[in-house]
C-alpha cells in the first residue's frame, strides 16, 4: 500500500538537487515492506550522517555529551565524535545560543539544542535578533546556518512552565524556518534539510513521539535523504472536509479520520511539516476541493498557527468555503498538572471528530454522508 | 596576596601631565565616590590617580584555578621605568594618530548630519572613547574579528571599512556596508570581519565568544592553521547582564581566543555606574571567572595598546581570554537624542583635558616622531575623506523597492511556495523589481 510519487525534493548538500522524494501512506498498520524506526533514532541518525558528511556541524547543549542527550536523541555521538564536537554546557541558554550564532556567522555549522523549548524563550534574543535578521541586516554577508532543536508543547502533567508551543511565536518571524516534523521519515528527512540549510532553523520536536515507531521507506534511510523545507504533505486523501495540524496533532487527526470514515465522512489530513514558510498553496489546493476547514494545533489559540492559516485560506480561497473555518487549538489556560485538567487543555480525538461535523453539517444542503 | 604595587610609580612619558591631572583626579576621585573605584584600597588617593595607567597584568599558567581577588600583579615594562624609552616608532605613531582623527572627525561629522535631517533614528557617537578603538584594533589582523555594540561606526572604521561605505550606511544608501538595510547600530562587514552591530546591550558577547569559539574549532577540529583572535567591545552598563558572566564562564572554560573589552565611560544613558554596580570595579570580575582581569586609561592610547597587545598575545598563543577594563568617557549623551543632562559639567570638563587625540599629538611632538606640518597634513587629509565620504554618501541612490523582500534569507526558498504551487521567489515579479535570488 505504499504509493509513490516523484516530487522535487531540493537539498542544500553540495548543491545537488535530489529527484525522489516518496510519499509513504499515512497508516501505520501497513508496515509491509518497510522497516520501522522510531523518531528518537530517525533524529539519531540524521544527527549522525550530518556530523559524519560535515566536519562543521558540532551539537552544542545542555546533557548532550555524557548524559547521552535528556531524551537520548544524542545518543553515542560523544563516543563516536568525541567532545569538541559533541559539547555539554553550563545552565546557560542566552550564553550557549548566542555562542552558536557567532560560530555560525563565522563558518560552523552548529545544531543548539534546547532540553524543551520553554527554555528557549531565554535565548529568544539570540534566536530572533542576532540569527534571524543578520542576514538582512548585513544585506547578504553574513548568513546563519545554525539549527535550534528541542521538544515542544505539552509533554504530560509536566506542568504550565514546561508545556508551552511555540510554533506561533516563532512562525510569526522573518527569517527563521520553523519546522515540526511528524513521523520518523519527517524527522530523518526535515532534520537533515534543517542542517544543511544555510538559514537559521528552529525544528520543533515533540517528546511523546520520541517513542512512536514509524514504518520508513528505504530512500529515507538513505543518507542523502532529504524533505524538502515550506510543503505539506497530506497524510490521507479526503473529499469532505480538509483537518491541518502539525507533530503530534497529526496522528490524533489521523484517528480521527478514521472514526468520521465510519460516518460517512471522508477527511483529508494534511501534515504540515513547515510552520514557516507555510504551504499555502497545498493548503489552500486541499480546501477548494473539500470546501470546509479545520485547523488543529496544541498551542494557545489567540494568534496561533491556526489563526493564520484561517487568514490565509479567507484571503485565496472565500468563495470555496462551504462552512466557516473550525479552529481547534489548546485551551486559552496556562496548562493545569492535575491529569483530568490537562486532558481538558489538549486537543483530544473526540474534540476533532466533534469539530468535523460541525463544519459539516453547517452548510445548509447537508452532504455528509459520501 | 594583596597587590603589590603599593609604591611603584612606572615612569610612563604619557604621565607628564600627572601632575596637573592629579589634582583634578583627586577632584574627579572625590565627586565619583570612594577612592577604590580607581584602584586598589590599599594605595593612596594620589597614589591611586598618577599609577592609574600601571598596567596590572597577572602572568598567569594554565593551572591556576582558585585566585584571590588580589592576583593581578605588577607588569615590569620591558623598555624599563626610563621616561626617554619610546613606546611607538613613527610609522606606528602615525597610524594611531590617523586613525584616531578619523573616528573624531567621522562622528563629529555624524552629528552635523543628524541634526540637517540626512540622518535618522538612533545614532551613538564615539567621541573622547577613540583611544580604546584605535589601540585594539590597529593590533589585530584582517581575519580576526571585532563585535561591538550600537556604538559601532568607530570601530567599523577602524577594522578598516571604508568612510564612505559607513557613511552611506548611515544615509541609509544602497551604497551602505549593509546596503542601507542594517543602519547606525548593525554595521557587519564580512570582509573586515566585523560582525556587528547589535542594539542589545550584552547581545554581543555570546556570539563574540562564538565567533572565538569557531577560531578554536578550526584549530583543534578542523586541523587548519588558525589563529584568529576576536574582540568583544561593550560598555559599564554591560557588564551588570547575565550574558556577560555567562561568557565570561564558558570563554575561561574553554580557553577560547577573546579579549573582552570594557568601555566604561562610567554611564549606561543616564544611569551612573556606580549607582548601578555593587561592586563597580569591573576588572575584578575577571579572576571570578578564572581569567587575569586588567584596569587601563583608556583616554590614553599608548597604555591602551600595550595592555591590548598582551592580551591578544595571550589569546592567539592559546592562553584562554582576557578581560580589559578600560576607564573612557564619551564627551558627547549617549545618543543624539540624549539631553545629557544627568551629567556634572565638571566631570565632562576634568575628561575634555584629557582628550585622548591631544594626548597622543603631544606625546609625538615632545618626542620628535613627527612634526606639526605631518599632523597637520594627516588632518587636513581626513578631513577630505570624511567630506568626500558625505559626498559620496549624498549622490548615491536609496534602495530599490525590489530591496525590501532581499536578503531575508540565505536561501530565498524561504519564503515559501505560492499560490500556483511554485516556490514564490522563482516568480520574477516576487519583488517586484529586479531581485536577486
Amino acid at each position: 500500500m505504499l504509493g509513490v510519487l516523484r516530487r522535487k525534493v531540493a537539498c542544500k548538500a553540495n548543491a545537488s538537487a535530489l529527484e525522489q522524494g516518496i510519499r509513504v501512506a499515512a497508516s501505520r498498520a501497513f508496515s509491509s515492506s518497510g522497516k520501522e524506526m522510531t523518531v528518537r533514532e530517525a533524529l539519531n541518525s540524521a544527527l549522525d550522517e550530518e556530523m559524519s558528511a560535515d566536519p562543521k556541524v558540532f551539537i552544542m547543549g545542555e546533557e548532550v555529551g555524557e548524559y547521552q542527550g535528556a531524551y537520548k536523541i544524542s545518543k553515542g555521538l560523544l563516543e563516536k565524535y568525541g567532545p569538541e564536537r559533541v559539547l555539554d554546557t553550563p545552565i546557560t541558554e542566552a550564553g550557549f545560543a548566542g555562542i552558536g550564532v557567532g560560530a555560525a556567522y563565522y563558518g560552523l555549522r552548529p545544531v543548539i539544542e534546547f532540553m524543551t523549548f520553554n527554555f528557549s524563550m531565554q535565548a529568544i534574543d539570540h534566536i530572533i535578533n542576532s540569527a534571524a535578521k543578520s542576514n538582512y541586516m548585513s544585506a547578504g554577508q553574513i548568513s546563519v546556518p545554525i539549527v535550534f532543536r528541542g521538544p515542544n508543547g505539552a509533554a504530560a502533567g509536566v506542568g504550565a512552565q514546561h508545556s508551552q508551543c511555540y510554533a506561533a511565536w516563532y512562525g510569526s518571524c522573518p527569517g527563521l524556518k520553523v519546522l515540526a516534523p511528524y513521523s520518523s521519515e519527517d524527522a530523518r528527512g526535515l532534520l537533515k534539510a534543517a542542517i544543511r540549510d544555510p538559514d537559521p532553523v528552529v525544528f520543533l520536536e515533540n517528546e511523546l513521539l520520541y517513542g512512536e515507531s514509524f514504518p520508513v521507506s528505504a530512500e529515507a534511510l538513505d543518507s542523502s535523504f532529504c524533505l524538502p523545507i515550506g510543503k505539506a504533505k497530506i497524510e490521507r486523501e479526503g473529499k469532505d472536509v480538509t483537518i491541518t495540524a502539525f507533530s503530534k496533532m497529526v496522528g490524533y487527526a489521523l484517528q480521527a479520520a478514521e472514526i468520521l470514515a465510519k460516518d460517512g465522512i471522508s477527511a483529508e489530513v494534511i501534515n504540515l511539516r513547515s510552520i514557516r514558510p507555510l504551504d499555502r498553496s497545498t493548503i489552500n489546493a486541499s480546501v477548494r476541493k473539500t470546501n470546509r476547514l479545520v485547523t488543529l494545533e496544541e498551542g494557545f489559540p489567540q494568534h496561533g498557527v491556526g489563526a493564520e492559516i484561517c487568514a490565509s485560506v479567507l484571503e485565496d480561497s472565500f468563495e470555496y468555503l462551504d462552512a466557516a473555518v473550525e479552529r481547534i487549538a489548546g485551551a486559552d489556560v496556562p496548562m493545569p498538572y492535575a491529569a483530568n485538567l490537562e486532558r481538558m487543555a489538549v486537543p483530544q480525538v473526540d474534540d476533532i471528530v466533534r469539530a468535523a461535523k460541525r463544519a459539516c453539517y453547517r452548510s445548509s444542503s447537508l452532504a455528509a454522508s459520501a | 596576596m594583596a597587590c603589590s604595587a603599593t609604591a611603584k610609580i612606572i615612569h610612563n612619558p604619557l604621565l607628564l601631565s600627572s601632575s596637573r591631572s592629579a589634582e583634578k583626579s583627586d577632584s574627579c576621585c572625590k565627586m565619583l565616590g570612594p577612592s577604590s573605584f580607581l584602584g586598589s584600597t590599599s594605595m593612596s588617593k594620589k597614589l591611586v590617580s598618577v599609577n592609574k595607567g600601571a598596567s596590572r597584568v597577572s602572568r598567569r599558567s594554565a593551572n591556576v584555578v582558585a585566585v584571590s581577588s588580589d592576583v593581578v600583579k605588577e607588569k615590569k615594562l620591558k623598555s624599563s621605568s626610563a621616561a626617554s624609552s619610546l613606546l611607538i616608532t613613527k610609522e606606528e605613531g602615525l597610524v594611531l594618530y590617523e586613525d584616531m582623527v578619523l573616528g573624531r572627525a567621522f562622528e563629529d561629522m555624524c552629528a552635523q548630519m543628524y541634526y540637517r535631517g540626512k540622518m535618522f533614528g538612533f545614532v551613538h557617537l564615539y567621541n573622547g572613547q577613540e583611544a580604546v578603538s584605535t589601540g585594539f584594533i590597529k593590533l589585530l589582523k584582517k581575519e580576526d574579528c571585532v563585535v561591538s555594540t550600537y556604538r559601532d561606526h568607530v570601530h567599523a572604521l577602524s577594522k578598516g571599512v571604508p568612510a564612505r561605505e559607513v557613511m552611506s550606511e548611515l544615509f541609509g544608501k544602497t551604497t551602505g556596508c549593509c546596503r542601507g538595510q542594517g543602519g547606525s547600530m548593525h554595521m557587519f562587514s564580512k570582509e573586515h570581519n566585523l560582525l556587528g552591530g547589535f542594539a542589545f546591550i550584552g547581545e554581543g558577547i555570546p556570539v563574540a565568544t562564538g565567533a572565538a569559539f569557531t577560531s578554536k574549532y578550526k584549530r583543534e577540529v578542523l586541523k587548519e592553521d588558525c589563529d584568529e583572535v576576536t574582540l568583544a567591545f561593550f560598555g559599564d552598563g554591560t557588564c551588570n547582564n547575565g550574558q556577560f558572566f555567562e561568557c565570561l564562564n564558558m570563554a575561561a572554560l574553554w580557553k577560547l581566543p577573546i579579549v573582552f573589552v570594557v568601555e566604561n565611560n562610567l554611564w549606561a544613558i543616564g544611569m551612573s555606574h556606580l549607582r548601578a554596580t555593587s561592586d563597580p570595579q569591573i576588572w575584578k570580575k575577571g579572576p571570578a571567572f578564572g581569567m587575569p582581569g586588567v584596569h587601563v586609561d583608556g583616554m590614553d592610547v599608548l597604555k591602551v595598546r600595550e595592555v591590548a597587545n598582551e592580551a591578544i598575545a595571550r589569546a592567539r598563543r592559546g592562553e584562554g581570554p582576557t578581560l580589559v577594563e578600560c576607564e573612557t568617557y564619551r564627551f558627547r549623551g549617549h545618543s543624539l537624542a540624549d539631553p545629557d543632562e544627568l551629567r556634572d559639567p565638571a566631570e565632562k570638563a576634568h575628561y575634555a583635558t584629557r582628550d585622548p587625540i591631544t594626548a597622543l599629538k603631544k606625546y609625538i611632538l615632545e618626542n620628535n616622531l613627527a612634526s606639526e606640518a605631518e599632523l597637520k597634513a594627516i588632518e587636513k587629509k581626513i578631513d577630505e575623506v570624511v567630506e568626500d565620504a558625505v559626498e559620496f554618501a549624498d549622490e548615491s541612490p536609496v534602495p530599490a523597492r525590489s530591496q525590501l523582500l532581499e536578503n531575508v534569507f540565505a536561501d530565498p526558498r524561504g519564503f515559501g511556495i505560492g499560490p500556483d504551487g511554485k516556490y514564490r521567489c522563482e516568480d520574477p515579479k516576487f519583488t517586484e523589481g529586479t531581485a536577486q535570488v
